[in-house]
């Protein structure tokens, strides 16, 4: 089960699966998400043929957003058994995408934009996967840091 | 920016969300290994549903109503580039690089050979 649900009651029982609590939380967090993804896409269109900036910035500051919260929620927060689920399969989940990085890059390479294509292809998960190293890192020295 | 639009991409996204969850869940719970099996269905379901909807939509059949509840708002919530990542980081704290480098390049593959044949699915049925 994803780390992500859990929240920060370590592994919830199987009891938890159709709590309509966490269900309503992860469905409300991932509307609130829906949405700032949307307003973020309105705010900066991506013209057709070009790369995706959008998409990425938001992937990319999804990742770093997640990689903060995870370690708050495991080593700080101890008592919110309801932060996971909102912020991180809700917010987070709802505001990042996997579809939509997926689809642009299908869109760009049958228009024949091959290169920007692969560009974004390989663009989202390396600042993704750095986003969310660098900000879980970053957050838990500052967590401990603070503890000393 | 249309308040109705808004809307129509929350309730999406308040469906896609939740199912996320219970379908992480229901597949975890029968496939619990280290491979995060349950991200990965909702990533390559959502691109291969988008693909559709793109594919449908670049052949004039699919409203703009039903492209922002559907594909901003169901998709984009039913997939997720934030739990992917930081299940892939977990598997690297964990020792695991393997299956860790494995999700990256299974779950990027898997999608885009969804979100292609979704779109010449799309073309094919509104064309």
């Amino acid at each position: 089960m994803s780390d992500v649900h859990q929240g920060a009651n370590g592994r919830q029982g199987r009891h938890l699966q159709h709590n309509p609590t966490v269900l309503t939380a992860v469905a409300a967090g991932g509307a609130i998400g829906a949405a700032g993804r949307y307003l973020v896409g309105l705010a900066w269109p991506a013209a057709p043929g070009a790369f995706p900036v959008s998409t990425l910035g938001i992937n990319v500051l999804g990742c770093a957003l997640i990689g903060v919260l995870m370690v708050l929620v495991r080593e700080v927060w101890t008592g919110h058994p309801l932060a996971g689920p909102f912020l991180g399969t809700g917010v987070l989940g709802g505001f990042t995408t996997f579809s939509t990085y997926a689809v642009d890059i299908q869109r760009l390479a049958v228009d024949g934009h091959v290169g920007i294509a692969f560009l974004s292809l390989a663009a989202t998960p390396v600042g993704a996967l750095l986003a969310v190293w660098m900000a879980a890192a970053t957050t838990r020295r500052i967590a401990r840091g603070m503890t000393r | 920016m249309r308040p109705l639009s808004l809307l129509l991409v929350v309730t999406g996204a308040a469906i896609g969300a939740p199912l996320r969850y219970l379908t992480d869940r229901a597949v975890q719970s029968r496939h619990d290994t280290v491979f995060p099996w349950g991200t990965f269905t909702v990533n390559v379901l959502g691109s291969l549903i988008l693909g559709i909807l793109t594919g449908a939509a670049a052949a004039g059949g699919v409203s703009s109503q039903v492209q922002l509840a559907v594909g901003t708002g169901f998709c984009g919530a039913l997939t997720t580039y934030s739990t992917f990542s930081y299940e892939t980081l977990r598997m690297f704290e964990k020792d695991h690089p393997r299956p860790a480098v494995c999700n990256v390049l299974v779950s990027i593959g898997a999608g885009l050979l969804a979100a292609l044949l979704g779109a010449a699915i799309g073309q094919k049925i509104w064309a």
